[in-house]
């Protein structure tokens, strides 16, 4: 087995792991940490496909390259959106889950401001 | 067996190793760290796949930057761990694994069952590569051949941060992003912010520039620019701009802005939407980038530091 097989057997498995996390983890954060590791088994796939089509002296095919670095970018804004959305419920009812079964906790003194 | 697939063993076993521990780890701060290492090992995976652009876009950008903004919001949630009960219980978590052993085994199949004749488009790219007189082929493909990729995806940026922005409270609108920071001015957090930033800036333009050439380029030296930013902000050494301030939206449409600008022009003059003269290709693609740079930078650090909190006083 090549050494591309195994970085696309590990990106495979990231996947796995992240989406797992996506799904038993209550917290936000967590969820969006998650996320962001099943992404990156995404972006791997990318990269192992793109390394065996290594060409005309380029070790990766830049097509798939270029979309993943343009993808690494749109993740990470994603993420802070995400993020700016969580920190935003977390000020306006204290809770960091979705759960309709978290009582939200009143907080006297809301964060920065 | 060589010491290059010894290296990469290990490489795989704690990258993997460090994805189940940031699932699975108690604390969110951990898992927070957690991420940041795994970030900087799949950077050397895609330097061993031999892809050195994707590497420093996901060393600055997946690891650097993504780390620092999930830090800021774990610090931030502290002391909000919800209780063990709302955890699901063991049926949900026994089918979550179920469907995710399950994704992951049909994305390995495939993996293993790649067809052996591959398509690439490595040949096309660099037949093409005389068109805009750049010798790096990811610049070609990210500023040339897949321009549109790359402008709808700077909008993307632009509406992020409007997405950001217009999470703030009524009294902090069109206010300062963030927390004022303050730091010990004899502390090493602030000496290195006096340190780092002329050397990062002159780094962070070094790689942009290169980027035509070798790999590098607009992401990549954006995302060193805005860190540099951002550490003199948390030194405290500065403060983050009101995001109402003119020249600060300038900067923010600037990129996508004369991108845009370029592409209308290509259909105006040329053959097509963002397709370059000849002649000016090379000059025009390093102009976009140059405007790119910036917008990238000042994207980037805003996005970390999230919605206005403080309100500015007129």
């Amino acid at each position: 087995m090549s050494t591309v097989t195994v970085f696309g057997l590990c990106a495979a498995a990231a996947v796995g792991f992240g989406l797992y996390g996506l799904i038993t983890n209550p917290q936000l954060l967590r969820k969006i940490i998650a996320f962001n590791l099943l992404g990156s088994g995404v972006f791997l796939l990318f990269g192992v496909v793109g390394r065996r089509g290594e060409a005309a002296g380029i070790g990766n095919d830049p097509v798939p390259q270029a979309f993943v670095i343009t993808g690494v970018v749109v993740a990470f804004s994603a993420t802070a959106l995400a993020i700016a959305l969580l920190l935003r419920l977390f000020q306006a009812d204290g809770s960091t889950t979705l759960g309709s079964g978290t009582p939200p906790s009143v907080r006297s003194d809301p964060p920065g401001g | 067996m060589s010491i290059a697939t010894l290296f990469e063993i290990v490489l795989v076993a704690v990258m993997l190793g460090l994805g189940i521990w940031t699932i699975t780890v108690r604390e969110t701060y951990s898992a927070a760290v957690g991420f940041i290492a795994y970030g900087l090992l799949v950077a050397l995976i895609w330097v061993r796949l031999d892809a050195v652009d994707v590497a420093l876009t996901e060393a600055a950008i997946g690891g650097g930057l993504s780390g620092v903004l999930l830090l800021g919001a774990a610090a931030r949630l502290r002391g909000a761990e919800p209780r063990a009960a709302t955890a699901p219980g063991k049926a949900t978590r026994a089918a979550a694994a179920a469907v995710s052993v399950l994704t992951a085994a049909a994305l390995a199949t495939a993996v293993l069952l790649l067809p052996d004749s591959v398509p690439t488009l490595a040949p096309t790219v660099v037949a093409n590569a005389w068109a805009t007189s750049l010798a790096n082929p990811v610049t070609n493909v990210l500023m040339a051949f897949r321009a549109m990729d790359t402008m709808l995806e700077k909008v993307v940026l632009l509406l992020a941060i409007i997405g950001v922005w217009s999470l703030a409270s009524d009294n902090a609108w069109g206010g300062r992003p963030g927390p004022r920071h303050q730091a010990d001015p004899q502390g090493i957090l602030v000496f290195l912010a006096r340190l780092l930033p002329p050397i990062g800036i002159v780094i962070g333009i070094y790689i942009f520039w290169t980027g035509a050439n070798h790999p590098g380029g607009a992401f990549q030296g954006g995302a060193i620019l805005a860190s540099m930013w951002l550490l003199a902000v948390m030194a405290g050494l500065t403060d983050m701009p009101p995001v109402s301030s003119r020249w600060l939206r300038f900067v923010l449409v600037a990129g996508p802005g004369l991108f845009l600008l370029v592409g209308i022009f290509g259909l105006w003059l040329g053959p097509g939407f963002l397709a370059y003269p000849r002649t000016l290709a090379k000059p025009l693609i390093l102009g976009i980038e140059v405007a790119m740079v910036l917008t990238i930078a000042a994207t980037l650090g805003l996005l970390l530091a999230g919605a206005p909190e403080r309100s500015v006083r007129r």
